[in-house]
């Protein structure tokens, strides 16, 4: 099904722009994107940051990266009590961001986006910030982006799981409902959804330890709620809810049967992007 | 004339002793650091009225939440009742009101019982999905003897001042048939006129229940006002200054720590000269005192409902946090706190902590600061902020963090990443080369 090109990466994207490319030849673009470290280094999560700079460039959106002058937002160490170390790397963070002018940055992470939109401000760093959803919700109202073309969804049982820091954190509950609307699908929602969704356990910087001493691993309590739903594809919005959600079904055995896909890439899959 | 004498002595105590503890518990929640709250007053009301007085927040469990309105209507509403008592108390008249308002005073007195059946109704609920059904939620580490009791005690106080009301009104519209005394023909008795046929029909029997419900029913009342400050139950007052306090601003953001800001301006331009603000403060919290005020006035707000911990990830998987109990936790230690200061003067120290000797480590790194325990709360307390603050303690005071976490503090430091990866790397995805 994927093509694979000279890179050996199964879903290429046009040649991406770094900030500094355009900065040497005078341009700015509208937006940046901001990848995130998962998005970067992680290789599930790579695939969604690909996906995401090709809805970009289908709808024509003059866009840039940072790449390597990209770096941590601090976020998982700010959740941990690192505020130390959280604030020198936003402050690093935002000078990057104010050298190269940025007014606008789309991010493809849940914990960036909160992070940068709401804790950057208070130390300098005051942007226009949206998660990919939102931007994908955006391109569906204007009518810019429709769900043809590509792989047909209609009639598939697909739920969504909130992650924390888009849902309950910033109230955005509707945009990556619109995305999964447009497919024609069935759409059914978790038991436990919107404010009242259940975290995958990774958030607070649990993805980077051990959980603590319980009875059952978070996102296998998670699996019970998808499970229950019967849905076949879950959709996801955050590079972390997506480790913990395959790892839940793959637990469950049920790789065969479910899949964990990110909002952007059902979007690129609907529309062959 | 000695009774009117006697109410008021009575009454003029429990206003006095209600006064002192409030300050008490006023100067405890003084304790904590400064916050401003101060901004935007508009919202502030509004979420005060949408919140506190209107409960939007109770809807997600409706049973519960139709139930605890019974009672809270019941409560404001029947204090109405109260004034009149008071007054007649103070006065010595005998439903004082009845003639100014006239056919209303029917209305009014008609409704109170039947707003009364509804609370008892409630209260026997209540009591029943604590005790018989045993309802999950009010259960765990942290509902012990004392709160389990209070919660009992509370419902049981309820029905019997209802009762008394009740009680007390049969009587009276029994001694009004017999054109006894002073009992005036006033105010419907929709409920109590069912009962009345299980009282006596003597006339000197039936003005001792009346005047002994009466009685027992102000003093009753007075009485559980004085309980209310060691009470879960002061929530019905606190709850309003608690949500006008609200944090306004999403969720998702957590405070920036402005003692840290200046530090890493400091490090970051050597020129940087940090303001400096009167005695360094402890990074984080250790104890009660270093928490905000607004912190120690949700702990003083709790009712120990338990929608927090029921909806908490780590709590459902059996880990061992649960975010009631942080906020128990709080309101203990910093009432202890208060206690010492009382007895010992202010400089005493009992060597104790909040961190360590009322909350582990282990619940602290067991959050995974989804909020949904600050969602759950009906009245807006954030068990979430004591938690980071107290990791911020752990991690930057101490060193203390998992072993994990350093290597992922580290990881962040050295290569702008959570994990052990070449920043050069970092832009490979695109497979630009």
């Amino acid at each position: 099904m994927e093509t694979l090109n000279n890179s050996g990466i199964e879903n290429p994207a046009p040649k991406i722009r770094t900030m500094a490319e355009m900065a040497a030849e005078g341009k700015k673009p509208e937006i940046l994107f901001w990848v995130g470290c998962a998005g970067s280094f992680d290789e599930r999560a790579q695939r969604i940051t690909r996906d995401i700079c090709k809805i970009l460039n289908h709808v024509g959106i003059s866009f840039a990266v940072l790449g390597t002058e990209e770096s941590c937002t601090g976020d998982p160490a700010k959740r941990a009590g690192n505020e130390f170390l959280f604030q020198m790397q936003a402050m690093t963070n935002i000078q990057v961001l104010d050298a190269y002018e940025v007014k606008k940055i789309v991010t493809g992470c849940p914990h960036c986006f909160n992070t940068i939109k709401n804790e950057y401000p208070g130390l300098g760093g005051n942007y226009e910030v949206i998660h990919h959803s939102q931007l994908i919700q955006q391109l569906i109202d204007e009518g810019k982006l429709k769900a043809e073309g590509g792989e047909s969804f209609k009639g598939k049982k697909i739920t969504y799981h909130d992650p924390c820091y888009l849902g309950r954190g910033n109230n955005v509950y509707e945009a990556p409902r619109k995305a999964l609307e447009v497919l024609d699908a069935d759409l059914v929602e978790l038991k436990r959804c919107k404010s009242n969704g259940l975290c995958c356990g990774a958030g607070g910087a649990q993805m980077f330890k051990e959980p603590e001493k319980g009875n059952k691993d978070i996102n296998i309590e998670r699996m019970s709620d998808i499970l229950e739903s019967k849905a076949t594809v879950v959709a996801a919005a955050c590079p972390f809810c997506m480790t913990m959600l395959r790892d839940g079904v793959k637990h469950s055995e049920k790789e065969q049967e479910i899949q964990v896909l990110d909002i952007a890439e059902i979007t690129v899959r609907a529309n062959r992007l | 004339m000695i009774a009117q004498l006697l109410f008021i002595v009575i009454l003029a105590a429990a206003i006095y002793l209600f006064s002192k503890n409030v300050a008490k518990v006023r100067r405890n929640i003084l304790l904590g650091r400064p916050a401003d709250r101060s901004d935007n007053p508009a919202l502030r009301w509004k979420t005060m009225a949408k919140i506190a007085l209107g409960q939007t927040k109770m809807v997600k469990r409706p049973l519960a939440a139709v139930m605890h309105f019974f009672i809270y209507v019941g409560f404001i509403i029947i204090n109405l009742e109260v004034l009149e008592i008071m007054i007649d108390g103070i006065f010595g008249s005998h439903r004082i009101f009845s003639k100014p308002l006239g056919g209303l005073y029917n209305l009014l007195i008609g409704g109170f019982e039947g707003l009364a059946v509804l609370v008892l109704i409630a209260c026997i609920v209540f009591l029943c999905r604590r005790n018989i059904i045993r309802l999950k939620r009010f259960s765990g580490t942290e509902m012990t003897e004392w709160p389990k009791s209070d919660a009992n005690y509370i419902l049981i106080i309820e029905i019997l001042l209802m009762t008394a009301f009740l009680t007390m009104n049969a009587a009276d519209y029994k001694l009004q048939a017999l054109n006894f005394g002073h009992y005036i023909k006033a105010g419907s008795f929709p409920v109590s006129s069912l009962i009345a046929p299980l009282l006596p029909d003597h006339a000197h029997s039936l003005e001792i229940i009346e005047r002994g419900c009466w009685w027992f029913h102000i003093i009753g009342i007075l009485a559980f006002l004085n309980y209310l400050p060691y009470s879960k139950h002061f929530h019905i007052l606190l709850a309003f200054p608690n949500t006008y306090y609200s944090n306004l601003h999403p969720k998702g953001e957590f405070t920036n720590m402005a003692s840290v800001t200046g530090e890493v301006k400091a490090m970051l331009d050597p020129s940087f000269v940090p303001e400096t603000s009167g005695e360094p403060q402890r990074f984080g919290v250790k104890d009660a005192t270093d928490l905000t005020w607004k912190n120690l006035m949700e702990a003083y707000t709790c009712t120990e409902c338990g929608r927090c911990t029921s909806v908490c990830p780590a709590n459902i998987t059996g880990k061992l946090l649960s975010p009631r109990k942080i906020m128990m936790d709080t309101r203990d230690r910093i009432t202890e706190i208060g206690k010492n200061i009382d007895r010992n003067g202010k400089d005493f120290t009992d060597g104790k902590s909040l961190l360590d000797n009322y909350i582990t480590r282990e619940e602290l790194w067991a959050c995974t600061s989804c909020n949904a325990c600050v969602e759950a709360c009906p009245v807006n307390i954030n068990p979430l902020e004591i938690i980071t603050e107290m990791r911020r303690y752990i991690v930057m005071e101490e060193s203390q963090a998992p072993a994990s976490l350093n290597n992922m503090f580290g990881n962040v430091e050295n290569n702008g990443a959570p994990w052990k990866y070449s920043p050069a790397d970092r832009f490979n995805w695109a497979g630009n080369e």
